[in-house]
Formats: C-alpha cells, sequence, structure tokens
C-alpha cells in the first residue's frame, strides 16, 4: 500500500535506482556529448576544453586526408563488409532457428559449440584466425578473414535473438498454410517470413552494427586494408588534433541513420499493410 | 491435380459426403509414448461426431491424424472409402479448425479466408468474390477488411470457420473450437457450430473435453480414454445406458454402484450392495452366476425420497446441498460411496434436509442401468 502513488511518499529504492540512472545516462552521453562539442571547435582547438572558436574545419580534414588516415577508403571496406555480414547474419540463423524448434540428434552440443564463439576473447580469436590464414599461407583481407571472424561474433547472437522470436511463434500458422494446402516454400514466403519480419529486421541491424563496430575480433584479420574502427583506432596512435573528434561524430551519425532506415522501413511495412487494408476497403 | 471433391456434387450422386472410418489407429511417438492404441470408429457421412475425453486421452492426436498433420504409427484412415494416410490435407479433402483459430495476423480477414485459393493460383478477383460469397455465409461482411487482432473471440471463430470451409472439405475437423470463448459466447457458438454443419451437409469432427457440448451438437458422442474409444454412441445412449463405470462416472448425472448377485432369475438379479443394502437389477437374458458382482448406474435425477432400508434404495448422511436453479444437489456419504440425488426445486423446499442429518433416496428398477464393460 505505501508504495502506490496516492500515499504521496516514494520508497528509498525509487531514489537509489534514480541515482542510478542518472550516473547512467551521464556515464553514456556525457563522454560522447564532449566529443561532438569539441568536434566543432575552431582551427585552433585543442584535444580538450575550453573549446576555441566553432568551425567545421576538422570535419574538412577529414576528406582531405591531411594528416589523417585513409578514412574513404576504411568506410568504403566496412559498409559492404557490414552489408554481407548483415545478409548472412539473417539467412542462416533464420534458417538455424527453423531447424532449432525441433530436437535433433547433437542438437544440444551444436548450439553449445555455436555459442561458445560469444564467450571466447574476441581478441585472441582474431588472432587465431590471422595465424591459421598465415599458416595456409592466405592473405588475410577484410572480405575473407576478417568476415569470417565477424560472423563469428554475430551468427551466436543473431542466432540467440532468432531463438526469442521463434519461442512466441506458433507452430500452428504453418499448420495452418499447410492445411490450407500452402507448400512448403509458399507457407515460408505468405506466412512464416512476413509474421516474423519486424524480428527480422532487428537480426538485420544487429548484424549490420555489430559488424561495423567491431573491433577485437578483426584488429587481427583484416589484414593491411583497415576497416573503420580499426582506422580510427590507428588514428588515435598518431593524429593528435579533433579531427579524430570529427570521426567520432560522423560514424554516430552513419549508426543513427541506419538505425533509423530500419525503424523506417518496419513503420513503412506497417503503414503499407494498413494502407492496403484501406484501399481494399474502398 | 486438385483432389477435393465438391460436396455439393457427391450429394448429387446419391450419398453424402464424409464416411470417415478409422481401423486400428495407433500412434506411437520416438519416446515409446502411446498416445493413441488401436482405434476402431466408423463415422457416417454428414454427421456431427464429438471426440470427448480428458486432457490426454488421444483425442487431439486421432484429429489431427485424421487432419494430416500427424502420421499414423499403425493403422488406416479411410475417408469415403479410400485409404488417405500419407496424402496431405486438401487431397484428404479434409479442412481443420485450430484450437487458437491460428488466423493469420498480417491479413486482413478477406486475406485469411482467401489464402488457400490464393496458394492453389487463383487469381485476385475471383478469390476474393469466393472469399467475400463466404465471408457473408458466417455474416462477416462488415468486418472483412479487419486485420484478425480487431477482432472479438467469436468473430475469430467465425473467420476460422469461413477459412476452412472455403476448401470444400468433406470433413471439417475443429480441434476444441469453442474452448478460447466465454460461457456465454460458447453456447451460442455451438450452436452456431451446430447449424452450420446441417447446412453444409458435410461431416464434422470435433474435439473437445466438455460433456455437456458434446451431447449438445453430436450425433455420435465418442468417449475416450488412455488413447482408446470407451463407448461410441448417440448422446442419449451415452448420456443414459453408459456401457462402463468409465463412461457414467465422466459424464456425470449418474451414481456408479455395484452389487454381488445373490440371485438370478428371469431376467431380474438381485444384488447385495455395501453395508447390506439390496438391489433389483433388470440383466439381459442370460442369468448371472451367484457371487458375481455387478456395477450398474443410477440417473441423480431419477431418485425421490424412499424409506431407509427399502429395496433400491441408498441411505447416507448429507454432506453437500447445492441450490442450482431447477434442481438441489444433494450428496450422501453412504457406504457405498458418494450418493448423489438431483431433487426437483419445488420438492426439495417442501422437504428440505438438513446437512448432517439421515437421507435416504430410492429409485425404480428401470432407471437403474447395469455397466457391462470394465
Amino acid at each position: 500500500m505505501a508504495i502506490t502513488s496516492t500515499s504521496g511518499r516514494r520508497p528509498w529504492t525509487f531514489y537509489a535506482l534514480a541515482a542510478f540512472f542518472g550516473a547512467y545516462v551521464l556515464f553514456l552521453y556525457g563522454p560522447m556529448l564532449c566529443i561532438y562539442v569539441l568536434s566543432f571547435s575552431g582551427p585552433q582547438g585543442g584535444l580538450s576544453f575550453p573549446m576555441r572558436g566553432f568551425s567545421l574545419h576538422w570535419f574538412r580534414q577529414l576528406i582531405d586526408q591531411g594528416d589523417t588516415g585513409d578514412l574513404v577508403g576504411a568506410i568504403s571496406r566496412s559498409l559492404p563488409l557490414a552489408l554481407v555480414v548483415m545478409v548472412i547474419t539473417v539467412v542462416v540463423c533464420f534458417a538455424a532457428g527453423m531447424a532449432f524448434r525441433t530436437r535433433f540428434p547433437g542438437s544440444g552440443v551444436l548450439f553449445a559449440l555455436v555459442v561458445a564463439s560469444l564467450v571466447a576473447p574476441g581478441y585472441v580469436l582474431g588472432i587465431g584466425i590471422g595465424l591459421m590464414f598465415q599458416l595456409l599461407g592466405w592473405e588475410p583481407t577484410w572480405y575473407t578473414s576478417a568476415l569470417g571472424a565477424q560472423l563469428s561474433w554475430t551468427l551466436p547472437f543473431g542466432l540467440l535473438i532468432m531463438f526469442a522470436i521463434f519461442g512466441r511463434f506458433s507452430r500452428s500458422y504453418e499448420e495452418a498454410a499447410r492445411d490450407l494446402g500452402a507448400r512448403p516454400l509458399q507457407s515460408l514466403r505468405l506466412v512464416v517470413v512476413p509474421i516474423l519480419l519486424p524480428g527480422i529486421i532487428a537480426v538485420a541491424l544487429f548484424g549490420f552494427t555489430l559488424s561495423y563496430d567491431e573491433f577485437a575480433r578483426t584488429l587481427q584479420s583484416v589484414g593491411s586494408n583497415n576497416t573503420l574502427p580499426i582506422e580510427i583506432w590507428s588514428m588515435t596512435q598518431n593524429v593528435t588534433s579533433p579531427s579524430i573528434y570529427a570521426l567520432g561524430t560522423v560514424t554516430t551519425a552513419v549508426s543513427f541513420v541506419v538505425i533509423g532506415v530500419a525503424l523506417g522501413a518496419i513503420a513503412l511495412i506497417q503503414r503499407r499493410r494498413a494502407a492496403g487494408i484501406a484501399m481494399r476497403r474502398a | 491435380m486438385d483432389a477435393t471433391v465438391d460436396p455439393a456434387a457427391v450429394a448429387r450422386a446419391g450419398a453424402a459426403p464424409g464416411a470417415v472410418e478409422l481401423a486400428g489407429l495407433v500412434k506411437r511417438y520416438p519416446n515409446g509414448t502411446l498416445a493413441v492404441d488401436g482405434v476402431n470408429l466408423r463415422i457416417p457421412p454428414g454427421s456431427y461426431c464429438c471426440l470427448l475425453g480428458p486432457s490426454g486421452c488421444g483425442k487431439t492426436t486421432t484429429l489431427r491424424m485424421i487432419a494430416g498433420h500427424e502420421e499414423p504409427s499403425e493403422g488406416e484412415i479411410l475417408i469415403d472409402g479410400a485409404n488417405v494416410v500419407g496424402q496431405p490435407p486438401r487431397a484428404r479433402g479434409t479442412a481443420m479448425m485450430f484450437q487458437s483459430y491460428a488466423l493469420f495476423p498480417h491479413l486482413s480477414v478477406r486475406d485469411n479466408v482467401a489464402f488457400s485459393l490464393r496458394v492453389r493460383g487463383v487469381g485476385r478477383a475471383e478469390r476474393l468474390r469466393e472469399a467475400d460469397r463466404v465471408i457473408e455465409q458466417v455474416q462477416l461482411t462488415a468486418l472483412a477488411t479487419r486485420l484478425p487482432g480487431q477482432l472479438s473471440g467469436g468473430q475469430q471463430q467465425r473467420v476460422a470457420l469461413a477459412r476452412a470451409i472455403i476448401t470444400r472439405p468433406r470433413v471439417l475437423l475443429l480441434d476444441e473450437p469453442l474452448s478460447a470463448l466465454d460461457e456465454f459466447l460458447r453456447l451460442q457458438m455451438r450452436a452456431e457450430l451446430k447449424a452450420m454443419q446441417q447446412q453444409l451437409g458435410i461431416t464434422f469432427i470435433h474435439v473437445t473435453h466438455t460433456q455437456l457440448e458434446a451431447v449438445a451438437v453430436a450425433d455420435q458422442v465418442v468417449v475416450m480414454a488412455d488413447g482408446g474409444i470407451r463407448q461410441a454412441a448417440t448422446a442419449r445412449a451415452i448420456y443414459t445406458q453408459p456401457d462402463s463405470a468409465y463412461v457414467a462416472r465422466f459424464m456425470g448425472g449418474q451414481n456408479v454402484l455395484s452389487g454381488v448377485v445373490e440371485t438370478s432369475e428371469g431376467g431380474i438379479a438381485t444384488l447385495r450392495g455395501p453395508g447390506g443394502a439390496g438391489y433389483v437389477l433388470r440383466i439381459g437374458t442370460q442369468a448371472m452366476p451367484v457371487g458375481r458382482t455387478v456395477a450398474f448406474a443410477v440417473r441423480r435425477d431419477r431418485v425421490r425420497p424412499a424409506t431407509d432400508g427399502a429395496p433400491n434404495s441408498i441411505t447416507g448422511q448429507v454432506r453437500a446441498v447445492e441450490y442450482q436453479g431447477t434442481f438441489v444437489k444433494v450428496t450422501l456419504v453412504a457406504p457405498a460411496g458418494d450418493f448423489v440425488a438431483y431433487v426437483d426445486e419445488g420438492a426439495y423446499f417442501r422437504a428440505p434436509v438438513a446437512l448432517g442429518s439421515t437421507a435416504s433416496f430410492g429409485w425404480d428398477m428401470d432407471e437403474a442401468h447395469q455397466l457391462t464393460t470394465e
């Protein structure tokens, strides 16, 4: 009774949790905000406050490639890599989610093998992949060894999300489709995928952002041409200007655009469904 | 290619469609569980059959095998004389209404109903026209553009029914169709199901665990337990002439008693029950050996107040009195076990009994029914 708002007094746990949340927000957004703000400082700006002037100077520096690294090249590798990882993650995890609904011989062992990759130290795994390629005499590149390294991270993640999605998906939808004469592919195309589409987009989003941000596994397996996070990291080793902050602002913006596109796609699908229904009503 | 049969065409040919015969049907799961254990059943064409039993009795598994969503381990399923085991549902001429309806949540009522035509490649205009015709049949025209999530339980059930009957099945299989509805809707929808069955003239096979639901709609009630059939008969026969103590107890409305045969002559046996009660029971033409234990059932609503010690009566202590509107349920604790009397409301209040007091109820010999099987 004392917990209800009618009494007017909140329990002490409310204040403890509120303080904790406040600290969380401060630690998450405070540093990010500092970086975004400083990235807009003037040509005389430094790496710390106080801010000197206001300009887009450091963003221009990024493109001019003066003392910064090969950013355009890094993005031109990171984006297609993230897209490929996304597609493979969605397709493989969806198929695995379908398969894992029934227990089959060895399904427990297989699941453990896949999920073990989540607890394996990513950095060590990356070194191992680099070593393996060296041993086999193959050249490590972002589209071979780094792709494999990133999939070892996104696949178990995607699989766990797929399990949650399929856990709420009733088998009776497929049985109903079959009962009504649908062949397996029709059932998949007309029933299973449309019902699960929001979850599938969520897995795609995860696959993309996990790849686009991936560092530990990629560092030792990417070869000579860096992906964006590695390029940023190497810049922090030798670039001492706010252009590093400008880069942080740009990559965050890209991430937000990707998330926005994904959420927009979900909203569009729902609106189109509603519109389609309205159209048929007319 | 399309093996479904137009029920109207079969009806014109003379016989109603949808004769179902189960022969030695067994379902054994890989872990060794025997879900259905040798079911033999003949369901007449164009009839309403209820598979009735507690959960785990094998009724849903039997239904799913007829539907083609589960393959029997042994036995045959004949629909209009042809063995359909191994065939997909549409080729069998069956359609199923799922327990939770399984309406596709992303499709409108109309697209749900038209689904079976869509996967068969029927053009959009034609399939929607046909869907609208069936939607009208279930009186949902005003809601045809809604999504299932925007419908009430009863409306969803009608969509499920429309989606199933648009395939023109010979046999409609209904898995606990009323369990998701509240009491009021349940009574309404079961009447609608029965009316729809008579209108279509096809066979309905309806799985339920509710006795009153089964006897209300079914031409044939099949009582199942432990993977087998205990009794299959008309609703009235199941209710008034159960074969076994199990069926009598499961259907309710009966007191199950037993006694040891003392004499047996001319189709009538005298029995001695627990506590020395004497019973007179009409038996078959064959005499019964003295000393054998015979079970019989007495309808709860056919007993009347009696004097202590009279033949065909039970005396016991009143343990519970429940007012039920049209009658009063009086439960006695007697040496023979619990005995329940449904006393007419008016009669009860002319001579009420007090909790804890002693009361006697008796019956005419013809109201007792011998239970012939275990």
